[in-house]
């Protein structure tokens, strides 16, 4: 580097210098860069789930009857989706245990169970939506309980085609060590999506029969 | 933590052929590509900058201008000049495009170009990330631009009110190519912050602990996490107002359960905050040119950036009092107006220590400077008015009225276009290697101080008098006729400093006199290469002794080794102490993100138009992120490279 004042700066015969060449090329969690952008996103799309249910709230207080004139919405898909992406969270941590361990065997199992949970969510997902008992265009209840299951649908069916990805490349390679990275942060945002299923679905389906 | 590694310091002789050979490797590494293809695979921090500053004038001009047709058709009254359905045009324009397209990402622009240089890294971080949010921006405000020119604008004011924005009043696209264009930029700004928060947190260079950073890249730091904070809020109800047109759902229709005011709870939550994203990156510049131009570290560091951080949490806490006049209950908005009152201490503070700064220092009162102090005497008058307008009866007169349109152009062009002008001035020989014209300058300065309060002062007694913002022309006998002359004036020598500016970085780009590496004598890292500055920005990653990077640099500070140039390697620090803990590898340029944008931008501007914009775009969406995402050429040399090395420590084992 050049120096700011190169006059009265001797340039020494040696120099001091910090050799970082022992450092890791490949890290997990937040001591590595990735972590840092899914976590951001994590926060981003987090606030918006946030102001979304606040935004169901603010709505409750707007009117006297909760569903306005329209039934509640039917438990059994929705419950029966909070069961299946909350048994996911096993393979997920499994992936991610592998992940870490270089085990790429143990990734491409257990990536492959975690697809298999996901497009099952999917799928169940798709008949939530008939027991929701309202359209998004009824009044603005249904409107913000179809966005809602929306906004976290599209989260969950991102999340399946990534893994879908990423199990593509497990199997095809190059697997480089930066790969397996990317197999455990994968399971992080798996994580982050079913743990706002909890809060959505309490507020999709319970709010209406509590409030 | 036990399992880490930590660096070796020792000391090694690095001769000049040494260095050369590095400077020719890390040239290659870090090559920028060339040839169209090339140009839109660009992933450096530098180049990106430079576009995205660039765009943002341009989209300044742009909306400048209609400024100027603003006050040519209010110079004079029962003017006819530019009808009423034109003017509702110009003025939303004109406001959405000044915030959304100008003033947040200019400031972002300069963090992704200065923020890796005052760091002491390489490149930002998720480079391909900051590619692909340039392009975004600029095809959104490209499709702003368009409407202007076809006469099919969005008309109902910046911040879009429902239920006047709502599918009952604002028939046809207007206020969907609005709600579009919100999309656009908040995409953009979002992945911006999300990159200047890693770069920020994790690539400092080894010594830059938390309390050793600039000023400068702690208020872009603020600023992100702002961004991150209060953009979710925008990108909630501007897609809510689209779901309202396009499908017909109720958010904001109170006959089906929904609710306008939520619209600007929703809208003022952002919007608040937006007023500091703009403002906080301000006071970085305002504290780099100080200290650059009285040769001292800036009084009170501490103050400084507790100020900045209590800026951004108070920042949040404020929305409600652009709603004064909603009818809230009025113990609700006693809130609001004390957390109004107290968000000037934090700027209180931070003044009295420039104060200082400048009292203790001897000050060289070059253009950066005199821009800075002008910023001083406008901004403290925005804020005074901004103290007024936070007293409920007061605002409830003056609401809807030019005493508020000129608050807020003493504080926004005053807080953030004046420094900003100042750092153009300040940071345009880093940028370009070549040193504007001071004289010119001074001249440029003085047009600008003289031309703005021309223009606005007469609107705080205009807005007194009663004149109502928005509207498109005024009958003769309101008394309003003199001073509405005089404010058009103004603007003539708002736009003739402009064109100086112009002027002035057109001439000095192409004649100006060759600046040094650091012809200010400044004291952080950007100053310490070349001007420009080369493609790989730091030869050495240099190791940080002080505050003050460059002035408490000892005879023999010691320097980073061990990372590759053959690659593009970084170094990664943890985020306290930045004590350096793993290194990563950037990607090489790529035209996935470019690819990307263009079909998210055809998925934003065909959503205005139909539902099926979304499964129609899925699919080439996917394919683009796949891409993006497939592994490259690098990526199998990597493995070969890592097999190699497993394989000779196994073999040693």
């Amino acid at each position: 580097m050049t120096p700011p004042d190169a006059a009265t700066m001797r340039p020494p015969d040696t120099r001091r210098v910090l050799d970082v060449s022992v450092l890791p090329r490949t890290v997990f969690g937040h001591q590595g860069l990735i972590w840092w952008g899914t976590a951001g996103f994590m926060v981003i799309e987090g606030s918006i789930f946030v102001i979304a249910l606040v935004v169901y709230f603010y709505l409750r207080l707007q009117v006297t009857d909760w569903p306005p004139s329209l039934p509640n919405p039917g438990l059994f898909y929705g419950t029966l989706n909070l069961a299946t992406v909350l048994l996911s969270l096993l393979p997920a941590y499994i992936a991610k245990t592998k992940a870490e361990k270089f085990d790429l065997a143990g990734v491409r199992l257990w990536l492959t169970i975690l697809v298999l949970f996901g497009v099952a969510a999917v799928v169940i997902r798709a008949f939530e939506y008939f027991a929701l008992n309202c359209r998004w265009d009824d009044n603005a209840y249904g409107s913000i309980v179809w966005t809602l299951l929306s906004m976290h649908t599209i989260h969950v069916a991102t999340d399946v085609v990534d893994s879908m990805v990423l199990l593509t490349l497990a199997l095809t390679g190059p697997n480089t060590k930066t790969r397996f990275v990317d197999y455990s942060e994968n399971s992080l945002y798996w994580y982050f999506i079913v743990a706002w299923w909890v809060p959505i679905y309490v507020t999709i389906y319970l709010m209406p029969r509590w409030l | 933590m036990s399992e880490f590694v930590h660096p070796v310091e020792r000391r090694m002789t690095i001769s000049a052929a040494d260095e050369e050979r590095l400077r020719t490797q890390l040239e290659r590494t870090w090559y920028v590509p060339r040839g169209i293809i090339g140009w839109c695979s660009v992933a450096d921090h530098k180049t990106m900058g430079k576009r995205y500053i660039v765009t943002a004038f341009c989209f300044f001009t742009f909306a400048g201008i209609l400024a100027g047709l603003m006050r040519l058709q209010l110079a004079v009254p029962n003017n006819h000049f530019i009808g009423p359905d034109l003017y509702n045009q110009i003025f939303t324009v004109h406001g959405t495009m000044m915030m959304f397209l100008f003033a947040v990402p200019v400031m972002e622009a300069l963090g992704v170009y200065l923020v890796p240089l005052m760091v002491g890294t390489r490149n930002i971080a998720f480079p391909r990330l900051n590619a692909f949010s340039y392009y975004v921006y600029l095809f959104g405000g490209v499709m702003l631009v368009v409407t202007m020119l076809l006469n099919t604008a969005p008309d109902v004011g910046w911040f879009s009110y429902v239920p006047l924005a709502g599918p009952d009043y604002t028939p046809g696209k207007r206020a969907d190519f609005w709600a579009q264009l919100i999309t656009f930029t908040e995409v953009a700004a979002l992945a911006v912050s999300v990159e200047l928060v890693a770069t920020i947190f994790k690539a400092r260079a080894p010594g830059m602990s938390l309390n050793r950073m600039p000023l400068f890249v702690w208020s872009m730091l603020v600023t992100a996490l702002m961004v991150i904070f209060a953009m979710p809020s925008i990108v909630t109800c501007s897609s809510f107002l689209l779901l309202d047109r396009l499908v017909g759902t109720h958010f904001y229709n109170p006959a089906e359960g929904g609710d306008s005011l939520l619209w600007q709870h929703l809208f003022w939550f952002f919007g608040h905050p937006e007023v500091y994203i703009i403002f906080v990156p301000a006071l970085g510049i305002v504290s780099s040119i100080i200290s650059a131009f009285t040769w001292r570290p800036i009084f009170g560091y501490s103050a400084m950036v507790m100020s900045l951080v209590a800026t951004g949490f108070i920042g949040f806490g404020l929305w409600v009092h652009h709603m004064f006049a909603t009818g809230l209950p009025a113990l609700g908005l006693e809130y609001f107006t004390a957390a109004s009152i107290v968000i000037a201490i934090p700027t209180g503070i931070q003044i009295f220590c420039w104060i200082a700064s400048l009292w203790r220092g001897r000050p060289r009162f070059h253009t950066p400077l005199v821009f800075v102090l002008g910023f001083f005497a406008i901004f403290v008058l925005g804020g005074l008015s901004g103290v007024t307008l936070a007293s409920v009866p007061f605002d409830l007169q003056v609401h809807d009225s030019y005493y508020v349109v000129a608050h807020f152009h003493y504080v926004l062009l005053g807080g953030a276009v004046f420094p900003l002008i100042g750092g153009i001035y300040f940071w345009f020989p880093k940028m370009t290697g070549r040193l504007m014209d001071d004289r010119l300058g001074k001249v440029n300065f003085w047009l600008l101080f003289i031309g703005f309060n021309i223009t606005f002062f007469p609107m705080h007694i205009l807005g007194l008098e009663g004149m109502p913002r928005r509207v498109y022309t005024y009958p003769d006998n309101m008394g309003w006729n003199t001073l509405n002359l005089v404010s058009s004036l103004g603007a003539l020598l708002l736009v003739v400093g402009g064109a100086l500016f112009v002027y002035n970085v057109v001439r000095s780009y192409r004649w100006g006199l060759a600046g040094s590496d650091n012809p200010w004598g400044a004291e952080t890292l950007e100053w310490s290469m070349s001007s420009p500055p080369p493609v790989y920005n730091f030869l050495h990653i240099p190791v940080v002794e002080g505050r003050c990077a460059l002035w408490d640099r000892s005879a023999d500070a010691p320097i980073v080794t061990g990372i590759r140039s053959d690659v593009r390697e970084v170094l990664i620090s943890d985020v306290m102490d930045a004590e350096p803990i793993n290194v990563a590898e950037y990607p090489e340029p790529s035209i996935w993100p470019f690819l990307c944008a263009v079909v998210t931008s055809g998925f934003f501007i065909g959503s205005i138009f139909t539902p099926w914009a979304l499964p129609v775009s899925i699919l080439p969406l996917a394919v683009t992120l796949i891409g993006w995402f497939w592994p490259k050429k690098r990526d199998r040399e990597r493995a070969i490279e890592e097999q190699d090395e497993d394989r000779r420590l196994h073999d040693a084992a």
